[in-house]
């Protein structure tokens, strides 16, 4: 067995131990990569047979046209459950209140609707599609990470995790992260995607868009995004490295058309895939203190 | 590509995550907005290089206190070799922590700082890394700009590390004299140590050949999920999905499902769709037989003419890892992969002085205690000896009252009621 079976033998183990461990699990579904990569793994543990759990989609109400439509061509092609939870509801509701100003965005209102749609499914597991070499608060998280009745993650008290024995036991309320792609890196994906020829959303790949520059990152012109006069409007060629929603999701100037120029592209890259996301340059521990709260 | 799994293990402030950063830092595996975080925390060394070890303390807390609370994990790779890097905490208190990074590992890298030598700290590890059947260690003696890359201070801790892997069989043990903090010896061969012949790190690590496990392993298969869609295609499919851990087994095979004893044949063997003549040591896949027995989680499958030991009683080498100590009253719960049983431990057979690495009778086992128990299991347990087949000789123990896992157990032999 190459790296790529060994790490898909591992991400199948591990979802088949949600399958078995948990009443109640959900597979969080972003129609980013990773999570589509997770869909791919997860036909993989369990076809013949149906999946063990919904696919969960937390819906900021900003997200790409793109990834909406493909989420829900796949959920119709999967003949799977699809449970979606709207931001704007949590909004609606006064659970969360809108930010204000020239960068708000919806990612950081996400968690409360997040944790709301676990607490009223009563979901005891959530599948994710964390990786660890996408940030340094995530490379210390357990595959199986217990949160407690809050969401929260606590990083003192994470259990011991040896060998491949993921101790999933909780108390009624709390609830497990399960991370089945923890150690894969963005081209290991890349090239798992490639092998075994997974669609994706189309805005990974190069095409042209309005975009306007905030904070030295490319962003899409979207009414999302409180444009003032400021803004120059600008046409180019990008495509995105990690889809978020529309105000936390930088594009890069890219020619890469297809799989294998993309793999060429993150080779040759200086800058982590995270770099583009605006929601970690809050601050040094912008991701850890999310996680703590209750985020993904 | 092959992949290395290795950790990172020593005392406080040997400077493991120094040497990872380094590694990272020389293979170009730091990208320019990492670096960036790095030179916007502002953490200085003493002569004003970068703190390269805040690319592994990912917690606040971590970088408040400058020390590695928990296993952070890493990765890059050479035109070589893929690489894992799990940089475990130093620290006593985090001592499981360190176990969780050491379980999976190919290889050690011991570190020792030149100017300390071979410290408790240095035992308690390198004995974890042999119980937990570590086939390499390379011990690092690090620091060597602080000692003026004196030869006689390297001669000085090999030798007495040699004395303490002396009780550690089976395990191949390098030393190489490094200084993570000036690279020595890292990426490239030093200037500072020409008395030092071998390689330098990263290629010792590019080309170490790793004895992972017994090819002589015998083929076990632990059913995780039983595939029944019930579909009016399919009504009468039934497959057994799970990981193969030891071994192959190949369509034909005669099969025993344990604890039940029921013997039946391999008919098929899939992967998404894809028949398979043989399914391979590590592989996920499902599994048909040819009789419709009762087989569901946690039970395993073997070879007819390959079985393990199959019992309530056993012995097993134990690392404790929760702050309350070992109750011989309380009745815990095991796993064993999907396996999971009430067990009671009988009597505690010896604990281990970590200092002398003595073995002595003794009544308390506490946090950190390394050592050897008797169990008693509610069901019948089907296992190898750790050392033959970790993946079916490893187990945990979960204690009941919160859920926590509290205790590693390499699982030695079955043993009379």
């Amino acid at each position: 067995m190459d790296y790529l079976d060994h790490l898909e033998a591992e991400a199948i183990y591990i979802l088949r131990e949600v399958a078995g461990q948990f009443e109640k699990p959900a597979l969080l579904f972003s129609g980013g990569k990773d999570s589509i990569t997770l869909v791919h793994l997860a036909k993989k543990a369990f076809r013949p047979g149906r999946f063990p759990f919904p696919l969960v989609h937390i819906d900021t109400g900003h997200n790409f046209p793109e990834t909406i439509a493909f989420r829900d061509e796949l959920i119709a092609e999967l003949q799977e459950e699809l449970i979606v939870g709207y931001v704007q509801d949590s909004i609606d509701a006064g659970k969360v209140v809108e930010q204000k100003g020239k960068n708000a965005s919806r990612n950081q209102l996400q968690t409360t609707t997040l944790l709301d749609t676990i607490a009223e499914n009563g979901f005891d597991a959530c599948i994710g599609g964390a990786r660890r070499d996408e940030e340094k608060a995530r490379a210390k998280e357990r595959i199986f990470s217990v949160r407690d009745e809050f969401g929260q993650w606590d990083p003192k008290r994470q259990r011991p995790e040896l060998w491949n024995i993921y101790n999933g036991r909780i108390f009624k309320g709390e609830n497990v992260r399960v991370f089945p792609i923890s150690n894969w890196t963005e081209l290991d994906v890349w090239n798992y995607i490639r092998r075994e020829n997974i669609k994706l959303p189309s805005i990974y790949f190069s095409h042209e868009r309005d975009v306007i520059t905030r904070n030295g990152q490319l962003m899409t012109a979207t009414e999302f995004l409180n444009i003032d006069h400021e803004d120059i409007v600008q046409r180019h060629r990008v495509r995105f490295r990690t889809v978020g929603d529309m105000t936390c999701t930088a594009a890069v100037l890219s020619e890469a058309y297809h799989i294998d120029d993309i793999i060429e592209e993150i080779q040759l890259s200086n800058v982590s895939e995270r770099g583009a996301r605006m929601d970690d340059k809050v601050s040094e521990a912008a991701m850890e203190d999310r996680k703590k709260g209750g985020y993904f | 590509m092959d992949l290395l799994k290795f950790i990172t293990a020593g005392s406080v402030d040997d400077g493991k995550s120094t040497l990872i950063g380094r590694l990272l830092y020389d293979t170009d595996s730091i990208l320019d907005d990492q670096l960036e975080a790095i030179q916007r925390a502002n953490r200085k060394n003493d002569d004003g290089t970068l703190d390269l070890a805040i690319l592994t303390d990912g917690l606040k807390a971590e970088r408040e206190q400058g020390i590695t609370i928990d296993v952070a994990y890493k990765y890059f790779h050479t035109d070589r070799r893929k690489f894992i890097i799990a940089d475990t905490p130093g620290h006593i208190q985090y001592t499981r922590n360190m176990v969780t990074g050491a379980s999976n590992a190919d290889l050690a890298i011991i570190l020792i700082d030149a100017r300390k030598g071979v410290v408790e700290q240095t035992r308690r590890h390198s004995f974890l890394v042999s119980l937990l059947a570590i086939p390499n260690i390379l011990v690092c003696i690090n620091k060597m700009d602080m000692v003026d890359y004196d030869k006689a201070v390297y001669d000085k801790i090999r030798a007495d590390y040699e004395r303490l892997a002396g009780n550690m069989e089976k395990t191949q043990v390098d030393y190489i004299p490094v200084s993570a903090l000036k690279g020595d010896n890292i990426a490239s061969s030093s200037s500072n140590t020409p008395w030092y012949e071998g390689k330098p790190l990263l290629e010792f690590l590019e080309t170490v050949e790793v004895n992972r496990q017994p090819q002589t392993q015998q083929a076990r298969f632990p059913v995780q999920w039983v595939i029944r869609p019930q579909t009016v295609e399919l009504p009468d499919y039934r497959g057994y999905a799970g990981r193969i851990v030891g071994g192959d087994f190949s369509v034909g095979d005669r099969v025993v499902a344990l604890p039940s004893g029921f013997m039946s044949t391999i008919t098929r063997i899939e992967l998404a769709g894809e028949n398979l003549q043989i399914g391979e040591n590590g592989a996920s896949v499902i599994v048909h037989l040819a009789d419709d027995i009762d087989i569901s989680r946690g039970d395993m499958l073997v070879k007819a003419d390959e079985q393990p030991a199959l019992s309530q009683s056993f012995e097993s080498d134990i690392c404790w890892m929760d702050t309350k100590p070992l109750d011989l009253g309380q009745t815990y719960f095991l796993q064993q992969h999907g396996k999971i049983t009430k067990v009671k431990i009988q009597d505690i057979v010896y604990r281990i002085d970590i200092q002398t690495l003595e073995k002595s009778a003794s009544d308390s086992f506490g946090l950190n205690d390394i050592g050897r128990v008797r169990f008693k299991s509610a069901d019948p347990l089907a296992f190898d000896h750790y050392a033959s087949n970790k993946a079916n000789g490893g187990a945990i123990l979960i204690d009941s009252r919160n859920n926590l896992t509290i205790a590693a157990l390499m699982i030695d032999k079955p043993v009379d009621n």
